[in-house]
Order: structure tokens, then C-alpha cells, then sequence
């Protein structure tokens, strides 16, 4: 903003940019070989080796899913026994109030909800997301994140930020560039 | 001799060469940002939207008259609402047998055409979805007889019927095929973000994109939720179908109390949808110039799937007549000799020449490899399953056990206008679709060029 009077604005890191995965894969590891420990990377595509690099930590997603499943499946038959039974009970043909096996198709189809709601709305939450403004979108370059470029970003809350944009510079990066608050 | 015969037994390549991440990214975004919209486009979706109309005047005039305005009366119950939903339905299954099942089969040729056949499964499941509704005459009852709710009348939806299982099924599947949908777009959406030159544009689809950056930690959350979306949509998508097959098998009306109903429904659905997406994707492949990303190999692959199942429903149909001799029903044998040489003898027999005669076409390399010709089929072989709905539903409702209550069912102009009007409400949603949305996944196409593969711990 030009209206702020001239403070250098604060530093979410420093960004480097590769033209491929491969080169994006082997600066992640030499960064994480390195020492640096406050870093993500960005690309238009999943790299499957990518996070096991960086973050070390897989997502608790597979967790949540399988209790978003038992819920619903608990859900489903909790439901039609409780209207079947309890509350409006009706002799049909002399079969059972408690007809649990004609109670399996909606107990199944609630587990499937359940799970699928739990798999999409976690997987969108535990990214954070919706989130409408992040530091790295400052960086012009990053708009070809989405499309063909790959970048790597060392954070300022990193212990030896210090020396991140040289040691990018050497990781073979096309760019490295200032990322604003 | 061997050798210069190899070269056939090659299969072709999913992608043509000489595409890069950029221009995959700008031939599918620019179709979608481009300002220039073709005429052709305002021109069918003007036709689709008249013919949403008719369905407007159908559906108003139901709503007003009831059902009396179809041809549907005793003995024949269910008419065409029932058998245009089960058609629709069926539909939708292909896309999310290509979203899904093909996802967890690891088959890359499916990145190409998944997501314009998942959005051929949203709309038509949308129009499925409409005439069990409207079927019921007042909807707005409809409401407690189908959805457990609380009303203030106390009474609870039956549970023990497959009419409820159904309403579960189908609104499961449709939830379930949007999320996977939208979280398949997310990528996408942050494509058309970053290319985006208009301010408007930008807003819109960086709010629907909701911040996507592609960091590492997205990319795994993002893959790990897709694999189990795609683990939870193939038990999803086999129950529906199955569920759709409950409706009849569970009750005892010869012809549909049959326990092969379930596989071949499933086998069914899947053909007729494999139908509907050659359908659709031979033009729109050729009117937006993608056939180097909807290549030779998708097209003859889809035709294969329908060889397969049609081929699966042929047994059906044989399995169908055998029971039906093997039951020492006279009931069962009686509806099938009247299948045979009954009122609808023509409607069977057109759906077995289809269905089992003409499907045997695609075993030659050379029609599965003549695009019009493969067009021509998908329009019959959709045809053909309208048939095999038209049949169940109708021969054996029509001549059941006491033949002082046959009767003939004669649909009226009411039952077709709403039919027809469903197309007009799919086509305007799927040219919608293609106007504002990737047609093909940008990301998923790009992770199979060799520039996405990255070599392993050195």
C-alpha cells in the first residue's frame, strides 16, 4: 500500500520457483536435508512423494471417515428401529416390529453419507480452507502454481530463515522471490 | 510377419504427444474463460430451454389436474414415471462407474472423460430424481411419506419397503455425486482463478476454488479424501441400482420377483450409461476440437464397456426366460410366452435385437473405431434400455394373474411431454455445464504426461 510510510513489510518467507516436479522434488529434499524446517511446497499436480518429505505427518482423514461411517450406520438403524418400534409401531403382515434385516438398506445408505460428508467436508477443513487470503498469492509468479510452475517456500518463522533465499538460489530455482505478509 | 503385426496389438495413447502442462491448462480453461461463447452453444441451449418449458407445463398441469393425466390406471400402476426414472438413473451410474471404480482400477484412460460423465450422472440423476416425486401427485405430502421428519400427524415412513430404500438410495447418491464432483473441481477452479483476466471471473471462481494453493499437505489430504470418496462411491453406486431392482424383485408380480434383478439392473445401468456418455462425448469432443485429450483409445475403451455389459444383460435377459420356464410357475411361464407373443410382443423384441443382436457389432475393431457409427448405436442402444424398462414395468402389470383385470396401457400425450421435457432440462444443465465449468479434469490429465512423473528416493 502506498499510503504506509516506507517500513519493510513483514516477510511471510522467501519462495523459489522450479519448472518441474523432479526439480521441485530434489530441492524439497535438499532443503529438508539442510535443516530447514518451516517449509511447504506448492504445485498444479499431486506428487505423491511430496509431503512424506516435507511434512513427515500423515492426515488423520482416514480416521474421521471411518467414525463419520459408524455414525451414519448408527444413525440409520437408531432411526428406523426408534419410528419402528417405539414410536409408531404398525403390525404389518405379522412380521416383527424389530425387522432388522429390511432396516439394513438405509443403515447402509447413511453409512455411505456419513462417511462421503466426513471425507469431502474434512478433507476442505483440514486444509484450512475456505480461506480467502494467503501471503503467497503476493507473489505475481504463483498464479502459475495452478497451471505449470512449482515453487517451495521457506517461512520467516523458520529458525534459519536467515539464510534461506541464498540457499535457494543454489537449489537450482528459476526465481526466488520475497513473499509478503 | 509377427513383428509388423505388433504394432496393432499396441494400444493407442491416452493423450496425443505434444501436450504440456500449459496447454492443457489452455485448451480446457480457455473453452470456459474465453468471452467468446460459439452460436452453436446459445442455439442448443435455447432449444434445450424451450424444451424445459414443456416440462414446466407438464409438471404445472400434474400439479393441477393429478395423475389422472397420464395413461397409468388399474392394472398398470406404474408407467412411464417409473420406467423414465429407472432409464435416468441408470444413466448416471456410468459416470460414477468411471469416477469411481475405474479410480480405484488405477485406469488412466478415465481422467480424460470423468468429469463430464459425473456431470452427466448430477443431471441425470436430477431428472430420474423428478418422477418418483411427481409420480406421487401432491409432493408436498410426499415430504412425510418419504423423509423421516417429525410432523405434527406422528406418523413415521414404512421402513420395511423398498420405496423407502429407494428415497435413501437415490438421495444418498446424488449427495454423494455432487461432493465427489466438487471436490474433483477444486483444482480446477483455482486453474481458472490464476488465468482468469476478468475481475468478476477471478471473485467467482476463487470463491468457489475456496483458497486452493496446492501445497504438498493439500495434495495429500486432497488424494487421500478422493481415494475414499472413490472406495465409497462403488458400494454407493452398486445399492443404488440394486436398491432401483428392489423395487420390483421384493414384490411378487411374476416377471419381477426374481433374484437375479440386482446384477442385471447393475449391468443395465451401466451399459445404457456407457451409451449415454459415447452420446455425449463424440460431439462435444468434436465440437470443442479435444480429441487429442478424448483420444481413439477412450472412445473404443467405452465401446468395450458396453460390449461387456450388454453382454451381461443378454445373460440377464436368457436367465430371465429360464427361470421363468425353471419356476413350474404358470404364472412366470405365462408372462413370459406373453413378453414373447403378448400386446408388447414388438417392444421385446425390438429391445433383444438391440440389446443382444446389434451390441455383437461391437467386437469388430473397425465399428468401434467409426466414431458416427458408435454415435448412431449409442443413440439406439439408449433406446433399447427404455425398452427393457418399458417391458418390465408394463407386460408384467398389464397381464398378471386374473385375465378379467388385463388391460392395455396406452400413454398419454402428458406422459411423453414430461419425458421429453426431462431432456430439455439435462441438456440445458450439461451445456451450462460445459460453459462454465473444465469438461475435463485440468490436473488429472496433466499428472499423465511424463513431466508430472517424479523419480523415487535416488
Amino acid at each position: 500500500m502506498a499510503d504506509i510510510p516506507e517500513t519493510t513489510p513483514a516477510l511471510h518467507g522467501v519462495m523459489a520457483e522450479y519448472d518441474n516436479g523432479q526439480a521441485l522434488v530434489d530441492a524439497a529434499r535438499k532443503t529438508m536435508a539442510h535443516g530447514f524446517t518451516q517449509v511447504e511446497a506448492y504445485s498444479p499436480v499431486p506428487i505423491e512423494d511430496l509431503n512424506t518429505i516435507i511434512h513427515k505427518s500423515r492426515t488423520v482423514l482416514p480416521g474421521l471417515v471411518l467414525t463419520g461411517g459408524l455414525t451414519g450406520m448408527a444413525t440409520g438403524f437408531a432411526l428406523q428401529y426408534w419410528a419402528s418400534v417405539i414410536e409408531y409401531p404398525i403390525n404389518i403382515g405379522g412380521r416383527p416390529l424389530a425387522s432388522w434385516t429390511t432396516f439394513i438398506v438405509p443403515s447402509y445408505e447413511l453409512t455411505i453419507l456419513f462417511a462421503a460428508l466426513t471425507a469431502a467436508i474434512g478433507m476442505i477443513l483440514l486444509n484450512g480452507l475456505p480461506q480467502p487470503y494467503h501471503p503467497v498469492f503476493n507473489v505475481q509468479r504463483f498464479s502459475l502454481a495452478s497451471s505449470d510452475k512449482f515453487f517451495l517456500v521457506i517461512e520467516s518463522r523458520d529458525p534459519k530463515f536467515g539464510a534461506a533465499a541464498a540457499f535457494l538460489r543454489e537449489t537450482g530455482a528459476r526465481g526466488v522471490y520475497d513473499v509478503a505478509e | 510377419m509377427i513383428n509388423t503385426k505388433a504394432a496393432d496389438y499396441e494400444p493407442a495413447p491416452l493423450i496425443e504427444p505434444g501436450h504440456t502442462f500449459a496447454s492443457i491448462s489452455d485448451k480446457i480453461g480457455n473453452v470456459v474463460l474465453s468471452t467468446n461463447t460459439p452460436l452453436t452453444w446459445f442455439i442448443v441451449v435455447s432449444i434445450g430451454f424451450m424444451i424445459m418449458g414443456a416440462l414446466g407445463m407438464a409438471v404445472t398441469w400434474l400439479m393441477i389436474k393429478g395423475t389422472g393425466i397420464w395413461g397409468v390406471n388399474q392394472p398398470v400402476g406404474w408407467g412411464f414415471a417409473i420406467i423414465n426414472f429407472v432409464w435416468w438413473i441408470g444413466i448416471g451410474h456410468a459416470g460414477t462407474l468411471i469416477s469411481a471404480i475405474l479410480l480405484l482400477l488405477k485406469q488412466g484412460w478415465r481422467t480424460s472423460i470423468n468429469r463430464f460423465a459425473e456431470g452427466m450422472t448430477i443431471f441425470a440423476v436430477m431428472c430420474a430424481g423428478l418422477f418418483p416425486l411427481v409420480h406421487t401427485g401432491r409432493p408436498w405430502l410426499a415430504a412425510y411419506w418419504l423423509f423421516p421428519y417429525p410432523n405434527s400427524m406422528g406418523v413415521w415412513p414404512q421402513f420395511r419397503s423398498p420405496l423407502i430404500w429407494d428415497v435413501f438410495a437415490v438421495s444418498t447418491y446424488f449427495t454423494v455425486s455432487l461432493l465427489f464432483w466438487y471436490v474433483g473441481l477444486i483444482p480446477d477452479l483455482a486453474t481458472l482463478r490464476d488465468k482468469a483476466k476478468l475481475k468478476p471471473v477471478k471473485i467467482a471462481y476463487g470463491m468457489l476454488a475456496l483458497g486452493w494453493r496446492g501445497s504438498a499437505r493439500h495434495w495429500h489430504r486432497y488424494e487421500v479424501a478422493s481415494l475414499i470418496l472413490a472406495g465409497l462411491s462403488t458400494p454407493l453406486v452398486l445399492s443404488v441400482h440394486t436398491v432401483v431392482s428392489f423395487d420390483f424383485a421384493v414384490s411378487v408380480i411374476p416377471g419381477w420377483h426374481a433374484t437375479i434383478f440386482p446384477p442385471y439392473f447393475v449391468a443395465g445401468a451401466i451399459y445404457s450409461g456407457f451409451a449415454m456418455v459415447l452420446t455425449l462425448a463424440i460431439p462435444v469432443r468434436r465440437f470443442y476440437g479435444m480429441e487429442s485429450l478424448i483420444t481413439m483409445r477412450h472412445i473404443d475403451n467405452m465401446a468395450k464397456v458396453m460390449l461387456a455389459t450388454g453382454l451381461i444383460v443378454g445373460y440377464g435377459y436368457s436367465m430371465e426366460a429360464f427361470f421363468a420356464w425353471y419356476s413350474a410357475s404358470p404364472h412366470e411361464q405365462f408372462m413370459m410366452w406373453n413378453r414373447m407373443t403378448g400386446q408388447y410382443a414388438w417392444a421385446y423384441w425390438l429391445l433383444i435385437s438391440i440389446n443382444v443382436v446389434m451390441v455383437q457389432f461391437l467386437w469388430f475393431k473397425r465399428v468401434r473405431q467409426n466414431v458416427g457409427l458408435l454415435f448412431v448405436m449409442s443413440l439406439i442402444v439408449n433406446v433399447g434400455m427404455w425398452l427393457e424398462r418399458f417391458v418390465i414395468v408394463v407386460t408384467s402389470l398389464a397381464n398378471d394373474f386374473v385375465p378379467t383385470s388385463w388391460a392395455h396401457y396406452t400413454p398419454t400425450m402428458w406422459d411423453y411431454l414430461l419425458y421429453a421435457g426431462t431432456f430439455g432440462l439435462f441438456t440445458t444443465a450439461f451445456l451450462l455445464f460445459l460453459r462454465f465449468v473444465p469438461m475435463i479434469s485440468i490436473f488429472e490429465v496433466k499428472t499423465l504426461l511424463p513431466q508430472a512423473k517424479v523419480k523415487a528416493e535416488p
